[in-house]
């Protein structure tokens, strides 16, 4: 009875295409583009300029996939995503990477048919608020209005938050982050929540910053990280260690600027991650120089960061957790060897 | 002469046209099954092995996200199961205001046309005008967010008599708590209604047998109010004022009408209100002016024209027509979504889809939903259309 409801539901409702079997990486080679679905627009992770051009932390990751497989990080084609569209256009096939602040969590990892292929930002929930609320701790926040995007982590912690600190709230749910930003920039919410990179992004985004502020709390974990679909071991394997590559460079001091030197005259490691010697693009059926390609083209995981969210950014955030290991942040790539 | 018997030929099996008939029926019926079998079990094992579940257990599963608004008690540690009925409550609410408010929106638009007034012809036209060519969308959006830009904050908020406020949270009004003897107040609502209808069968019956007419409005009317308010009196005033209150950011207490509600609801009223306006017109256009010639050549006041003689034969027009704005309204209540009022479609489709990751499932219920819902629409207005159609003796 259950697997003939299942399969009426399943008949009337045929959401999903059946295109994407295994052969991801197969099928981009032929395409000569990769597939990558990024936010709808959120300033330092994916955002697109007035030329078309996308940029940032998480565009990064799309661009050094191409890097590796097509050897030019300019192959990606970008699908904007909302919050829930993500999970549904990556399990049909529709993309080849979900690269979009998504929350790595067990629920996504083991029912939704996916897996997540690594960190690229660790971030934490956090709270904004405008200053003449005169708030300055989350636990000021009883009987507040909560604006939130729809279909997030940020959903869950938010009610586990203020349900252990007995503290009362109105949650309004919005569909992008930029509607929640309107909410809250028209009243309709005294607080803005959603993971503390998104609430810089979003505050230089008011009208007036310095109007907001961003409470001290931080009431989860969030690592964020590229998502492939599950059954793809090959390319699975490419964008984890594509993620890696990044991160290794920087710890091995290599950078876009240094790439070539550290090739033809690196140390037997430099030289290793940079293509000499090796036959580590091999097996995982590209091309050898495939770390090159990112380190040049995209650059270190440390000039993303600075790039886009840094220093070298309107949002100016510090590395924090995402310094490399050694540096006192927990970004550590493993070996490439 | 010998004549040859005459035979009966009946022709061969395949020949026979009732057979073949039925055997392209058959054909047909089994390659639509194979259609649908095939896309089935291919969608099906396609999930499977990409390790995406299945199957309706998620429905008792604890949500643990919050809903702006419940018509039912709701909270994180509730199911997902539940967050339906929440959204489904919260559609229905959306819908039965909408479809009340348009009604009466359209119909006084749509007899305005018909004004000896200029002005308020011209203005029942622009309104129609104006809003049935401006997309839904739009109009959410502009009701939401400008006039929320419009409105103060919780702490400077409008008051009348400091009992009933709005602001940018909302219109927040005092509610009644029901103490003991509430009931009798209940029970003499019930049992002025049920006066109503047995006075409107009474009056019938007398005016048929006699001729004369009866005051039934004022009459109800009076039933209507007097006879509750008399069970307050007698009673003591059975309940007890919840007025709103303003702590912290917000008003505590009363009863909140949530901005995202007010949006929604206006635009839908408005959006819908110019096409039943437009309904209201062709119908009565489409009563004969002998009619109104007749009626009026028989002594008849022009008030009584209007309720005996177009508005029954209008209503042959018009019913069906509304028919289709309803279930247009209630579909078109999806729209919520943009500005997050938590109907079906936002808490269900939204929020457990993506927390759930069961797209098949819940894009199915959702679909079964607004099926069920807009066939019970029709069903109701298809037993008012037989009601008003034309009796032919």
């Amino acid at each position: 009875m259950k697997r003939l409801t299942s399969v009426i539901a399943t008949g009337l409702a045929l959401g999903l295409s059946f295109g994407a079997q295994a052969g991801t990486l197969e099928d981009v080679q032929k395409r000569g583009s990769v597939s990558c679905g990024v936010s709808t627009g959120l300033a330092g992770f994916s955002q697109k300029d007035e030329n078309g051009t996308w940029s940032g932390l998480d565009v990064d990751v799309c661009r050094s996939v191409a890097a590796a497989v097509l050897g030019d990080a300019s192959k990606v084609q970008y699908k904007p995503l909302t919050a829930k569209e993500r999970f549904t256009a990556l399990q049909s096939g529709e993309i080849d990477i979900l690269s979009r602040n998504t929350t790595w969590t067990h629920t996504r990892d083991t029912s939704l048919g996916l897996n997540f292929a690594g960190v690229n930002y660790y971030d934490g929930q956090g709270f904004m608020v405008s200053k003449d609320l005169g708030v300055s701790s989350a636990l000021d926040l009883d009987g507040a209005a909560v604006c939130i995007q729809a279909g997030t982590t940020t959903e869950l912690n938010l009610a586990d938050y203020f349900r252990a600190n007995g503290i009362t709230y109105n949650a309004i749910t919005f569909d992008t982050s930029d509607q929640t930003r309107a909410g809250f920039e028209s009243g309709r919410c005294d607080v803005l929540t959603s993971d503390q990179s998104q609430l810089y992004a979003l505050r230089i985004g008011l009208k007036d910053p310095s109007s907001a502020m961003v409470l001290p709390e931080v009431i989860s974990k969030e690592p964020l990280g590229p998502v492939v679909r599950q059954g793809d071991d090959q390319w699975f394997n490419i964008v984890k260690w594509s993620v890696y590559a990044m991160v290794e460079a920087e710890f091995m001091g290599i950078n876009s600027a240094n790439a070539d030197q550290a090739k033809s005259q690196g140390n037997p490691g430099q030289q290793r991650l940079m293509g000499v010697d090796t036959d580590s693009g091999e097996k995982m059926g590209i091309s050898n120089d495939w770390a090159y390609n990112i380190v040049k083209q995209v650059g270190n995981y440390g000039e993303s960061f600075e790039r886009n969210v840094g220093q070298g950014s309107p949002l100016k955030i510090s590395r924090g957790l995402n310094a490399q290991w050694n540096k006192g942040g927990i970004m550590y790539s493993s070996p490439v060897r | 002469m010998s004549e040859k018997p005459q035979v009966k030929s009946s022709p061969s099996f395949f020949n026979n046209p009732r057979n073949r008939s039925i055997i392209y029926q058959l054909l047909l019926l089994f390659g639509l099954g194979y259609f649908f079998y095939s896309i089935i079990s291919n969608t099906l094992a396609n999930m499977e092995a990409r390790g995406i579940q299945s199957g309706y257990d998620f429905l008792f599963n604890t949500a643990g996200f919050d809903i702006l608004m419940s018509l039912i008690p709701y909270d994180a540690t509730n199911t997902y199961g539940r967050t339906f009925i929440v959204g489904l409550l919260n559609t229905v609410l959306v819908s039965i205001i909408g479809i009340i408010l348009s009604t009466i929106v359209g119909f006084i638009m749509g007899v305005a046309h018909f004004s000896h007034n200029l002005l308020i012809r011209k203005l029942a036209t622009a309104y129609v005008e104006t809003f049935r060519n401006i997309p839904l969308l739009l109009q959410i959006f502009f009701w939401y967010f400008a006039v929320l830009a419009a409105l103060p904050s919780a702490r400077q908020s409008m008051s009348l008599g400091e009992v009933i406020f709005l602001n940018v949270r909302g219109l927040y009004f005092p509610g009644l708590t029901p103490e003991g003897g509430a009931s009798v107040v209940y029970a003499a609502i019930a049992a002025a209604i049920i006066g109503i209808f047995v006075l409107k069968r009474w009056a019938k019956k007398r005016q048929d047998d006699t001729g004369q007419q009866f005051p039934v409005l004022w009459v109800s009317l009076g039933m209507l109010f007097g006879l509750p308010l008399l069970a307050l009196i007698v009673m003591g005033f059975p309940f007890a004022w919840d007025i709103p209150y303003l702590k912290g950011f917000n008003f505590r207490g009363g009863v909140t009408v949530i901005p995202e509600l007010m949006a929604l609801a206006l635009a839908l009223t408005v959006y819908t209100g110019a096409f039943i306006a437009e309904a209201v017109r062709a119908g009565i256009q489409a009563v004969p002016h002998g009619q109104t010639e007749a009626a009026r050549s028989i002594g008849l006041k022009e008030g009584k024209i209007m309720k005996l003689i177009i508005v029954p034969q209008a209503m042959r027009v018009i019913v069906p027509l509304l028919n289709s704005e309803y279930q247009s309204l209630v579909k078109n209540s999806t729209l919520a979504t943009a500005i997050g009022y938590p109907d079906l479609f936002t808490v269900f489709v939204g929020t457990t889809l993506n927390q759930t990751g069961q797209a098949i499932e819940i894009v199915f219920m959702t679909m079964a939903v607004y099926f069920v819902v807009n066939m019970t629409i029709s069903f109701l207005m298809n037993r008012l259309n037989s009601s008003v159609a034309l009796t032919e003796r």
